[in-house]
Formats: C-alpha cells, sequence, structure tokens
C-alpha cells in the first residue's frame, strides 16, 4: 500500500482527464465553478480518506511557484 | 396551574451561622444550586463530607435553558442516585434530519449500539432536571447527610486566606460570613466568584444570535420526535434553524438571526410569534420561554485557585451546538469530588486536585474545539468557507461519504484523559477504548449492569483472573469485582475489556474512569497504580 501523497505520474490518460476537467467548467459562471470546484475536491477528499496524505495534499497546494 | 420554576423550592430560611459571633466554619461551601452545583453537592453528601450550598435564587431555573442530556452524564446521575427520574421523565430520541435550502438532503439514526443501560440522549427541560436534583438533595438530607441548601443566599465577597476560604453572604435579614475548607464555584457563565477573585475568562466571541423558543403545541401529530436541522431554510434565509422535542408536549425553536438585529423588536412576542408561524405553518401554541442568545467558546486558564475550586459554565463555556454545557460540567464534579474527599481524608496530597485541573481543562478544550467547529460549519466566517460548506451539503443529499462532513453540532461523548498524571500501566492486547483515561464502557452482567456495580469507591474489576477480593494501599481500600467473561451472553465484555487478551484486571477510579489495566494481577504494580491515581 502506498502512504502518503504520490507526488509521481499517476494518471492514465492524462490528457482526456485534462480536457474532462476543463470541459465540465464550459457554461459555468464564476460562483458556479467554485461551487463545482468544492464538490471535486470533497468528493476526491472522501475518496483519497486517509488524513496525512490529504494535509500532505493541503501543504503541497498551498505553495505556488510563484 | 403554577410551573415548577414559578415555585420556591428552597425558600429562604435563618441559619444558626447568622447569629455566630465568629464566622462558622464548613468543609465545603458550593455557590450555585444549578445542575453543577447540586450534582456536586449530592456528591459530597452522599460520601458524608458535611456541604453547604448557596444559592441567590430559591428556585429551579426558568425557562428550559439545557435540554440534552447524554449517555455518560446519565451514568453519573446513576452514580448520584437520580438518573431513574431523568430517563423516565426525558424524551429519548434517535432519528436526527438535516435540511438544505427547501429539502431534506439526508436523516441519521443515533441509536447507540447495544449493550448499554442508558439510551444516547435524553431531551429533559433543565427545570425538571434540577427540580429531580433537589429531590434527591432532599431525600439524602432526610436520610441524615450533612448537608444544607440555602436559598436568597447570595455570596458578595470571597477571600482566599489560605488553608480557609472567608465568604461574605447577602440574605434579606441582612449579611453574614461563613468560612470554608473549600469553595466549589458553580456559579455560572457570568460567575460572581470569578469576579471577585479577579480571574480571566477569555476565548473567543461569536458574532451572532440566536432566537430560543419553548413552544407548547396540544397538536403534534406532523411533529415526530426528532431532531431536526436546516440550514439557510426558506423560511429563515441564509441562518440556520433546529426543532427538537421535550417532554409536555413542549418543543425546542432555535433560529439563527445574525449579528446585526434589533435585540429589543426581535424578543416582542409578535415578532417572535411571526417567526414562529413562518416556520412551523399556521398551527396552534403558547410560547413557554423566549430568549435572544450570543454565544462565546472559553474558559478560564485554570480551574483550581487554591481553595476555591470552578466547575461548569462558571469555567468554561461553549457554544450550544452539541450540548456540551450541563453535560461538560457534571463531567467537573465527576472529576472532582472524590479527589476533594481523599484529600479531606488525609489519604491523598492536596496536589490530587491539580490533576482535576489537568483532566478537566483537557475536557473543557475538547468541547471548545468541537462546538467551534460546529458553530464555523452553521455560521461560515467567509465566502470560501460557505462555499465548501454548501457543497458538502449538496452533495450529502446523493453521496452517504460526505455527510460525516455535516456538522450541526457534534454531540457530546465522554472525555478520554488521555495523557493525564494519574493513568497507570496500559496493556497492547486490551480494547482502546477502556484504556487508561477512559470512562467505563458498560456492559450487561447477568440481568444488571456493569455500570451500576462500579463507582464512589476504588476497584479492582477482573475478567478471567485471580486477584484479593479487598486491598489496602496507603488508607485506599480497593474492592473487587470479579466477572467471567467466557459465558455466551457477556460477549459485550469480551469486546469492551479482554479484546485480544484472555484476562484482564482494571483498576478503576471511583468516578468510573480507568486509572490502569493488566492481563494478569500482580500486588506491586496494583500498588504503584493506585498511589499514581491518588497523586503520590
Amino acid at each position: 500500500m502506498i502512504v502518503g501523497l504520490n507526488l509521481n505520474a499517476n494518471l492514465k490518460e492524462p490528457d482526456r482527464f485534462y480536457a474532462a476537467l476543463i470541459e465540465a467548467h464550459d457554461g459555468l459562471s464564476k460562483a458556479e465553478s467554485d461551487a463545482f470546484n468544492a464538490r471535486l475536491i470533497l468528493l476526491l477528499a472522501n475518496h483519497v480518506g486517509d488524513l496525512d496524505t490529504l494535509l500532505q495534499a493541503l501543504a503541497t497546494a498551498a505553495k505556488p511557484n510563484k | 396551574m403554577s410551573k415548577i420554576f414559578e415555585l420556591p423550592l428552597y425558600p429562604y430560611k435563618r441559619s444558626a451561622d447568622q447569629d455566630a459571633s465568629t464566622p462558622a466554619r464548613h468543609r465545603i461551601v458550593v455557590i450555585g444550586a444549578g445542575p453543577i452545583g447540586l450534582g456536586a453537592a449530592i456528591d459530597l453528601a452522599q460520601y458524608g463530607v458535611a456541604t453547604i450550598v448557596l444559592d441567590d435564587n430559591d428556585r429551579v431555573s426558568w425557562g428550559s435553558r439545557a435540554i440534552c442530556f447524554a449517555k455518560r452524564p446519565l451514568e453519573i446521575l446513576d452514580r448520584l442516585g437520580c438518573g431513574q427520574p431523568m430517563v423516565d421523565k426525558g424524551v429519548a430520541w434517535n432519528l436526527g434530519k438535516v435540511y438544505f435550502d427547501n429539502r431534506q438532503v439526508y436523516e441519521f439514526n443515533l441509536l447507540a449500539e447495544s449493550g448499554h443501560k442508558r439510551p444516547a440522549f435524553v431531551n429533559l427541560q433543565q427545570y425538571y432536571f434540577e427540580q429531580y436534583l433537589v429531590d434527591r438533595f432532599r431525600a439524602l438530607e432526610a436520610d441524615g447527610a450533612p448537608a444544607e441548601l440555602r436559598g436568597k443566599n447570595s455570596v458578595t465577597a470571597l477571600v482566599d486566606e489560605g488553608a480557609t476560604v472567608l465568604l461574605t453572604i447577602e440574605t434579606p435579614e441582612g449579611a453574614y460570613q461563613i468560612r470554608a475548607d473549600y469553595v466549589i464555584a458553580c456559579d455560572g457563565a457570568n460567575s460572581p466568584a470569578r469576579r471577585m477573585l479577579g480571574l480571566d475568562f477569555v476565548g473567543r466571541v461569536f458574532e451572532d444570535n440566536f432566537l430560543i423558543a419553548d413552544i407548547v403545541m396540544e397538536e403534534t401529530a406532523s411533529f415526530p420526535v426528532e431532531r431536526r436541522f436546516w440550514f439557510d431554510p426558506p423560511f429563515n434565509r441564509g441562518q440556520s434553524a433546529l426543532l427538537h422535542k421535550q417532554p409536555d408536549k413542549v418543543w425546542r425553536v432555535d433560529l439563527q438571526l445574525g449579528w446585526n438585529i434589533d435585540r429589543e423588536k426581535e424578543i416582542k412576542p409578535e415578532n417572535v410569534i411571526s417567526r414562529l408561524k413562518a416556520f412551523l405553518g399556521d398551527i396552534q401554541f403558547e410560547l413557554e420561554w423566549v430568549s435572544i442568545y450570543t454565544f462565546q467558546c472559553r474558559r478560564m486558564e485554570k480551574f483550581r485557585h487554591g481553595h476555591v475550586i470552578f466547575a461548569g459554565d462558571a469555567a468554561h463555556q461553549v457554544s450550544p451546538f452539541g450540548a456540551r454545557g450541563a453535560n461538560s460540567g457534571l463531567q467537573d464534579t465527576d472529576n472532582l469530588i472524590w479527589k476533594l474527599k481523599l484529600v479531606l481524608d488525609g489519604k491523598a496530597p492536596e496536589s490530587l486536585l491539580d490533576s482535576y485541573d489537568y483532566e478537566r481543562v483537557h475536557g473543557a478544550e475538547e468541547n471548545i474545539l468541537n462546538s467551534s467547529r460546529s458553530t464555523d460549519f452553521i455560521t461560515p466566517k467567509s465566502e470560501i468557507s460557505r462555499l465548501f460548506r454548501d457543497a458538502v451539503l449538496d452533495l450529502s443529499e446523493r453521496v452517504p461519504g460526505i455527510r460525516p462532513l455535516v456538522n450541526s453540532g457534534r454531540l457530546s461523548v465522554p472525555c478520554t484523559y488521555d495523557g493525564s498524571p494519574l493513568n497507570g500501566p496500559d496493556h497492547p492486547d486490551l480494547p482502546a477504548r477502556t484504556r487508561p483515561g477512559a470512562p467505563v464502557v458498560d456492559a450487561p452482567i447477568g440481568a444488571s449492569w456493569l455500570i451500576d456495580a462500579l463507582g464512589n469507591r476504588f476497584q479492582l474489576l477482573t475478567l478471567n483472573a485471580e486477584a484479593p477480593a479487598r486491598l489496602e494501599i496507603d488508607g485506599v481500600v480497593v474492592d473487587r469485582l470479579a466477572l467471567d467473561a467466557n459465558s455466551g451472553s457477556e460477549d459485550y465484555l469480551r469486546q469492551r475489556y479482554l479484546g485480544n487478551a484472555d484476562s484482564a484486571v482494571y483498576l478503576l477510579r471511583p468516578d468510573q474512569h480507568v486509572a490502569a489495566r493488566w492481563t494478569h494481577y500482580d500486588a506491586d504494580a496494583v500498588a504503584e497504580a493506585v498511589r499514581k491515581s491518588t497523586g503520590r
């Protein structure tokens, strides 16, 4: 079992996922997009489940490269 | 007919202390005859410790106030000899429903696991709660317990003299003074005792107002015995609402109003009634009690200040979401009184009282954390916080996995004193839920309950293990309770106390918390654990 946040390539079809992510926001207002993102984060967080992994993801996301 | 809270239950009577030439000296003075003060006084009276309770009023609290009493406090009340009338009168409930906007998003069943004497919760008006405590106090008094409840006795000055505390008390017939070895201040969130000693009470203020109304409804077919909570409902846009059943056709309504309100206007009966009709529809009801409250989450830095010890709301205050006020106050005095008894008897050093500070500050921190989190979910403090809150509620309707994130109050669970200086050894093969610091977990034993066989003294619970019937360690008596965890009907005992082990020995404190545990009896180890759990 992998413990912790996987920072290596893990998406089976990255281009399809990315296109689907952007398309999902098509036609949404800023507020609707924000709400969509919130629901998406919650669903993925529940799927991950492990708190340490989620805390690592929060910490990693909190540091943009400027 | 008069309501119970309109009757003087302990009217002012002149005491001989008022005519004494020098202040009479008492062992314990409890300030405040609310749920916590009365709980403390009953506990002391059961131990035979001479106690005076002083209250500035002469009757039970007006309005229902605290209404939700959890399993662990009910067990404490059983130990105090008055759990049964509470449970008999109270409304047991299990079903909770959560609404968002105009629809129900899910429901949950609180039904606790089986094998417990007491339910997860009962709802009961605080005035009944206090009445049953007064009844129990009176029964102990009639049996000769050295306890006295003085109504219309208002403490106006408190001086810590080192070994004693000097109290000045105002009465309808003038002031008098008494001395106490220890004072237990249970005088509520605005604690005059705290103010008299110049002690701090800091924390977080929540910028919100809640309208709380208890209403009597004759026709309640469409109002089942459930806890119903609304987020952002059409009848109270952008706010929350709560509806909860109490005994006697009384319902608790809690409506969030927001921060910038005209308090005088909102509390007018005609405005309250129109808000309630928007909520409940055009039905007949009578207003029993209405209040608008704001709240804070805060606590004293220390609960023990020399010979003055604070308990309940006087020591800590939380938001009402999660029923952690009276419930945690009862756990305070449950923790304190047996320690005080050992210190008064010279069987433990006074420093044992510092463990009350450690253990109950830990409990207060847990309650403040939980109730602050509930409040932040109910009233999001930022745009992004509201976005996530609404996303949780929206998803919870179709995704069961998201429902645990919905937080309309995390209902009070018993506090485990992890890391307490009183805790002795643990054994890794035994189940985590009954580890040192935890309150005992009830289980059926034959035709009765484990919880009823425990408390008010140190005990050695043995499961499939040998030990002496009675020990005496430096004056502290430890009685053995021997149980056989092998019989089929007692699988609860195996799950809750044995885990992966074949046998177990638990040292239990007088407040029914686990002090230490082993898989086998070892005389030296048990003696050392008894010393440790009595502060030596």
